[in-house]
Formats: C-alpha cells, sequence, structure tokens
C-alpha cells in the first residue's frame, strides 16, 4: 500500500476516453479563466458590460464560475481519476467505448448547455448551482455511468487493496451526487419551460445551499484532486506516500467533518444560532485534517527534495500542495464568527477561493496533465520542460497578484464599513469604499492575465507534444 | 484500527457504504431540524406573498445574477443595523424560492431597501447607474425599459408556488395578470388589489411610461417593496425563556399527539 504502484504489467489500459478529457480540460480551462479576466475587468471599468443583457457582468458570472469548476476542474477529474483507477487496479477501464463516449460527450453537453442559459437569463439562482432542471436532470445519468465505470473498474482490479487515491475519488464521486440530487429537487414551471422553482425556501433553502456549496469545495475541489495528490505527487517524485496510517485518518476525518461546515457561510444571519455555530466548530476541526492531508503529500518528498530543482512538473504539485495548506489555514480563521463579521460579503472571501481554486486546484490540475499528456498520447517526454517552467511563474506570479490585492481590497472595505467617526456616525459612505477598490481590482484582472498567458503557454506545450512525429510509439 | 481497515480497503462495496454513512450525518443533523417551522422562522405581522408584479420583478431580479454583487440580509451587527436598517429575520425571506441572502457585497445590501429612494431614482440609476452615482460599477439595464414585463404566465408561477408552500389563493391566481397590470398603473381601480394583498402595496407607474407594464416597472415594484413587509413595531425578538417555553410547548404538543395516537391504536 505504502509503495507507488508498479506499472510495468501488461495490461492493456484504455487511454481513447482520456484523451478527450485531457483536451477538453485544457480548452474549458483557458475558456473559463478568459472569462474570469473577463468579469475581473468590467469590475475595474463598468464599460466593459457593453449594456447589453447578454453581457452584463450578472449573466457572465456563473458562466466564469462553472466554466473554472465543472467544466475544467469537472474534466481533469474524469481524465486524472479514470487514469488513476486503471492504473492502480491494474485492469482495462470497464465499459464499453459508447458508455464512455455517453460520459464524456454527455458531460460536455451539460455544460455548454448551462453555459448557453446563463447568458440568455436561464438560472436557478443558487450559487454553484445555476444550472436548472433540464441539464440537471441530463447529468444525474451522465454521473451515475461515471460511478459505475469508476467502480466496476475498481471491483475488477488485480490489485487487493484499493489505493488511498482511490478511496477520494469515490468519495467525492458519491457525495457529489447526493449534493447535486438534494439540492437540486424543484418543480418545472411548466414541462416545456426552462424555469423551475425548488422545493425549498428562505433560510431552509439557505442551509440546504451552502451545505451543498461548501461541499462543492470539500468533495469536488478537495477530495476528488486529494485523489490527484495521492497519486502523482508519490509518482511523480518517485517515492511512496509518507504515512499509510496518516492517509487512514486524513481519509475518513476530512469526509466526516467537511460536510458539517456549511453554515459558516450564514454567520450572524437569520439561520438559527446553533447551526451557525455548529458550522464554526467544525470548520475549525477541519483545519486537522486538512493540515493532515497536506503533510502527506509534502512529507512524500523527503529524500527528493532535490527534484524539485529539476522537474518542474513536480513543483507545480508541490506548490499546489502549499497553497492547499496556505487556504485551508485562512478558511477555518474566516470561520470564526468575529473573523466572519469582518471578511464576509468582501473581497477577502473572493481571495481565499482564489488561493484555493487558482494555488490548489488548478495548479495540481496542471501537474497532473502534464505527467498524463506525454503518457495517453504515448510520448517519451513533454515538447518542452523549459516552457512548463515558464507556465509555472506565469502562473504563481499571477496568483500573487491576486490574492494580495483582494486581501488589501477585502479587508479595507470590511475596516471601513464599521468606522466611525468621532460624532459616532458611520464614517464612509459606500460608494467611498467601492472608490478605494478600484486599484485592486486592476491588479486583479492584470493577475489573472498573467494565469491565463500560463495556461495558453500550457496548451501550445501540450500541441507540440501531441503533434511531435520523433518520439511516438515510446511506452512508459 | 490498522486491521480492521485492512477490511475495508479490500472491498470496495464496503467502502461504499461506510463513505455515504460518514457524509450523510453531518447534514441531517444541521438541516432536519430546520424544518420544525416554529422555532426556525418567527410569527410576524405583515409578511404576504409578493404581488404578481412583484414576483415577476424577483425573476428579474434573479435572472439577472443580482445576488452575485448585492446581499439581502442585514447581519445582527452595529455598523449593518445603522447603514441599512433592522436586522433580517428568518421570516421575511420565507416566500423566497430560493433565498436571496446573496454572498458578497459589491454594491450595497438590499434587504432594506424599499422606500428610500424615488421610483424616479431607481429606473435612472438601472439605465445607467453612473448617471446617479458616478463612481459605481453596476452594468446598466437600460434594456429593461423596453421589454414588456412577462406577465402573462405569472399565475403558473403562483400555481407552482403555492404548491411549495407559498399561500396564495385562488382568487389571487386568477386574478393574477390583471393585478399586474392594475399595479403598475395609476388610472385603474386598484381597490381588489388592495384588499389581496393589502394596504401597503405601491400601486404606480413605477418606470415612468403609462404606455407598458415594462421589464423595469417589474423591477422597480420589487425593490420598492424589499424590507418593508414586516411590521417591526410589533416584533419582539424571543428571550431564551420565552424560547425555551415554546419549545416545551411544541414538545408537549407532539407528546400528547402520538399519546392520542397510541390510544387510538
Amino acid at each position: 500500500m505504502t509503495s507507488t504502484h508498479n506499472t510495468s504489467s501488461a495490461v492493456d489500459y484504455n487511454y481513447d476516453i482520456l484523451k478527450l478529457f485531457t483536451l477538453a480540460a485544457t480548452f474549458w480551462g483557458i475558456f473559463g479563466f478568459f472569462a474570469g479576466v473577463l468579469i475581473a475587468s468590467q469590475m475595474a471599468f463598468p464599460i466593459l458590460n457593453l449594456n447589453l443583457e447578454y453581457t452584463s457582468f450578472g449573466r457572465l458570472r456563473p458562466l466564469h464560475t462553472s466554466a473554472v469548476i465543472f467544466a475544467f476542474g469537472g474534466n481533469v477529474l474524469f481524465a486524472s481519476s479514470l487514469f488513476v483507477v486503471q492504473r492502480t487496479s491494474a485492469s482495462r477501464l470497464w465499459g464499453s467505448d459508447s458508455l464512455h463516449k455517453f460520459i464524456f460527450w454527455g458531460y460536455q453537453a451539460f455544460i455548454v448547455i448551462a453555459a448557453l442559459g446563463y447568458i440568455f437569463g436561464v438560472t436557478q439562482a443558487k450559487e454553484y448551482a445555476e444550472p436548472e432542471w433540464y441539464a440537471d436532470l441530463l447529468l444525474l445519468p451522465v454521473w451515475i455511468s461515471y460511478f459505475i465505470v469508476f467502480i466496476m473498474t475498481l471491483r475488477n482490479r488485480k490489485e487487493p487493496h484499493i489505493y488511498v487515491a482511490n478511496w477520494f475519488f469515490l468519495a467525492f464521486i458519491v457525495t457529489v451526487a447526493i449534493l447535486h440530487i438534494v439540492n437540486n429537487l424543484s418543480i418545472p414551471l411548466r414541462i416545456d419551460s426552462t424555469q423551475s422553482y425548488p422545493l425549498f425556501g428562505g433560510v431552509q433553502s439557505a442551509m440546504i445551499q451552502w451545505w451543498y456549496g461548501h461541499n462543492a469545495v470539500g468533495f469536488f475541489l478537495t477530495a476528488g484532486f486529494i485523489g490527484i495528490m495521492y497519486y502523482f505527487v508519490p509518482k511523480r517524485a518517485n517515492r511512496p506516500v509518507y504515512s499509510y496510517r496518516l492517509s487512514i485518518l486524513h481519509f475518513w476525518s476530512l469526509i466526516f467533518i467537511y460536510i458539517w461546515a456549511g453554515p459558516h457561510h450564514l454567520h450572524y444571519t437569520s439561520l438559527p444560532d446553533w447551526v451557525q455555530n455548529l458550522g464554526m466548530t467544525f470548520s475549525i476541526m477541519l483545519w486537522m485534517p486538512s493540515w493532515g492531508g497536506m503533510i502527506n503529500g509534502m512529507m512524500t518528498l523527503s529524500g527528493a527534495w532535490d527534484k524539485l530543482r529539476t522537474d518542474p512538473v513536480l513543483r507545480f504539485l508541490i506548490t499546489a500542495v502549499a497553497f492547499y495548506g496556505m487556504s485551508t489555514f485562512e478558511g477555518p480563521l474566516m470561520s470564526i464568527k468575529s473573523v466572519n463579521a469582518l471578511s464576509h460579503y468582501t473581497d477577502w472571501t473572493i481571495g481565499h477561493v482564489h488561493s484555493g481554486a487558482l494555488g490548489w486546484v488548478a495548479l495540481i490540475s496542471f501537474g497532473a496533465l502534464y505527467h498524463i499528456v506525454p503518457i495517453l498520447w504515448g510520448k517519451k517526454e513533454l515538447y518542452s520542460t523549459k516552457l512548463v517552467n515558464t507556465h509555472f511563474w506565469l502562473a504563481t506570479v499571477g496568483i500573487v497578484l491576486y490574492i494580495v490585492a483582494m486581501w488589501i481590497s477585502g479587508i479595507s472595505q470590511g475596516l471601513m464599513w464599521r468606522t466611525y467617526n468621532d460624532m459616532g456616525n458611520l464614517q464612509y459612505s459606500f460608494i467611498d469604499v467601492l472608490r478605494a477598490s478600484h486599484p485592486l481590482y486592476v491588479v486583479r484582472a492584470l493577475g489573472g492575465l498573467l494565469f491565463l498567458g500560463g495556461a495558453c503557454v500550457m496548451a501550445y506545450n501540450f500541441y507540440k507534444t501531441i503533434n511531435d512525429k520523433t518520439t511516438s510509439n515510446q511506452l512508459i | 484500527m490498522l486491521q480492521h481497515h485492512d477490511k475495508i480497503e479490500r472491498n470496495s462495496i464496503i467502502l461504499l457504504i461506510l463513505t455515504v454513512v460518514v457524509i450523510s450525518i453531518g447534514g441531517l443533523v444541521e438541516i432536519a431540524p430546520l424544518f420544525r417551522l416554529e422555532t426556525t422562522i418567527e410569527k410576524v405581522e405583515g409578511m404576504r406573498p409578493y404581488t404578481p408584479l412583484e414576483l415577476a420583478g424577483a425573476k428579474i431580479y434573479k435572472r439577472e445574477g443580482c445576488y452575485g454583487c448585492h446581499s439581502q440580509q442585514v447581519r445582527v451587527l452595529r455598523d449593518e443595523v445603522e447603514r441599512y436598517g433592522h436586522y433580517s429575520i428568518a421570516a421575511e425571506s420565507m416566500y423566497d424560492y430560493p433565498f436571496q441572502w446573496g454572498s458578497k457585497r459589491t454594491g450595497p445590501d438590499l434587504a432594506r431597501i424599499g422606500g428610500k429612494y424615488s421610483d424616479e431614482w431607481h429606473t435612472r440609476h438601472l439605465i445607467n447607474p453612473r448617471d446617479v452615482v458616478p463612481e459605481s460599477i453596476m452594468p446598466g439595464y437600460k434594456f429593461l425599459t423596453e421589454n414588456d414585463a412577462k406577465i402573462a404566465g405569472i399565475a403558473d408561477d403562483m400555481e407552482v408556488l403555492r404548491k411549495i408552500g407559498v399561500p396564495y389563493t385562488d382568487e389571487m391566481i386568477q386574478n393574477g395578470v390583471s393585478d399586474a397590470v392594475i399595479q403598475a398603473s395609476t388610472e385603474r381601480e386598484s381597490e381588489k388589489l388592495i384588499q389581496r394583498y393589502g394596504k401597503k402595496v405601491n400601486v404606480r407607474d413605477f418606470d415612468g411610461n403609462p404606455q407598458r407594464v415594462s421589464e423595469m416597472d417589474a423591477l422597480v415594484a420589487y425593490l420598492q417593496m424589499l424590507g418593508t413587509l414586516v411590521d417591526f413595531t410589533k416584533f419582539e425578538p424571543l428571550t431564551i425563556k420565552e424560547f425555551n417555553e415554546m419549545n416545551a410547548k411544541i414538545d408537549n404538543k407532539q407528546q400528547q399527539k402520538s399519546n392520542e395516537n397510541k390510544n387510538a391504536k
């Protein structure tokens, strides 16, 4: 269990569908980052809303969030989980080609249908759960097929043990299914209508929505990508996972505690206090399993730290784990009610999300993609290691600009909103505070632009790698 | 522990089942009790379902993703209460499907925006925010004045909302379309509308164009209603003692009910 997997077996792995997922991930990544840069620029320069209903911030924001989380992140998870489950089980992907194609095209259709909806104003008006009922229904059979393919491949494994990465992938797949179903229970207005009303309203809908919302973070953006960490970090460093015991502890405590953390999005609101306090308590407890996982990933490098100098792909993976440690320290801090009183509703939250999304999710995704692209297309190595390094620095500098700008902007907002003058009146009007954020919004857009540039460099590198005729048909 | 775990990680079905059990606990504990409405949602005077025109406005609010930048939730913090007004209570969003509390204030909170600005201000602001607030970064929504409000099918909305818990009456639903038209005009007989939804209903031409019931009319009608429904002169938060007494009463009632059920058997 503690050793990385032996891959020299003669299993005929199915890579066809993984290639499609990899290409889709690259495409949607660039699309989603571009949408992010666009809406960040709209906040700096509102004229970019173009005074058209289809291009206003309110409609493009879900386009950005869905594109990066579900389209980019989702395709990365499909590609990596179906890669890892084959390699660690030493068994070929279960199911027919047409089933695999259904999963791939069904998922892309879900994304395109949802995205078109946003532009035309079709939305459930729930953050990160905006797709309307018909898109939600389409996702259901796709996701169930994914689950079946994954677990059947697992059941056909030649190895007696299920590798730890697969525990996390399994928890991610199952939990996301449950979250998706419960949070999207709704009644269509008419059967021919794109609109629906949810079964729950008011305070109950708030709690259910943030139970969903926070666990989209916990299971989609954490458990799934932790699965990526547990395979690709040891693989790339060529070392066993640091501690087997820690992985067991990490897994069960993470999935148990995460589910409780949702109410920290609703501090000091009309949600009953007892739920808020439970949410805060578990959010603070969550620090422990999060750092347990970070330490397990980071310490896997012990004895192989020198590889960081020579392998920029490993640098992506390890920097991602470091950002994971940072944002999972910041998260519990922000869930403390008195801190949240200041941070909530401000750009600090946006900065926090992006230190996790760009620093953790995207960087570890890039690392995984760089690792699997040459393998999937049977090439000896990437077209250019130097370009991987360029991408790394563009992305890292972009992230730092982004989160520092949002820290300054967010904390200023929190402080200015609550500043009183000598007369005991509020010192600043709302627009005073907004004006103070303007330069920081410009810096944030620049950070995003660098990050987008990095992703384009990656796409170019993939293009050259895949089309390289000289080194093909190398078995890895 | 490690030995026991050996069994789990050799069997994908056991792993699957245990995972589902472990991830279900937190959600059940936090969500299920909230449906005991007696303690979650306060008893207040003044809350009513939205009028058809306000409902059409609420749909535009959601369609345009206003919740991405505006909250509708004044927290129980001194500076917020001073800036925005009385803190929000659960009863105020009980007819919102889904809730519109938001999570970000790029623009100010709107929970109590109703009545604070004139209709004309709202209309001009929505057409081009920078005409009235030069530093604003909000998008312009000129097209709202050019589109007719979609009120023809509004009775369907009311019907579905009634199914999931909003107390619309038959009469309200039957008169949905005409009530929407009446609310956006000064020239029609509005007595029945007021009978159905109460004296506080704003009846007027909101967008300054009496020729049509536009999306601007609907959205402004919705905004002008926000936060004005509950009568806070009659609202007293429960003390802990009262809260406990109420809980005890509910428990007693449930006890009685289950006893009765047993006896009946």
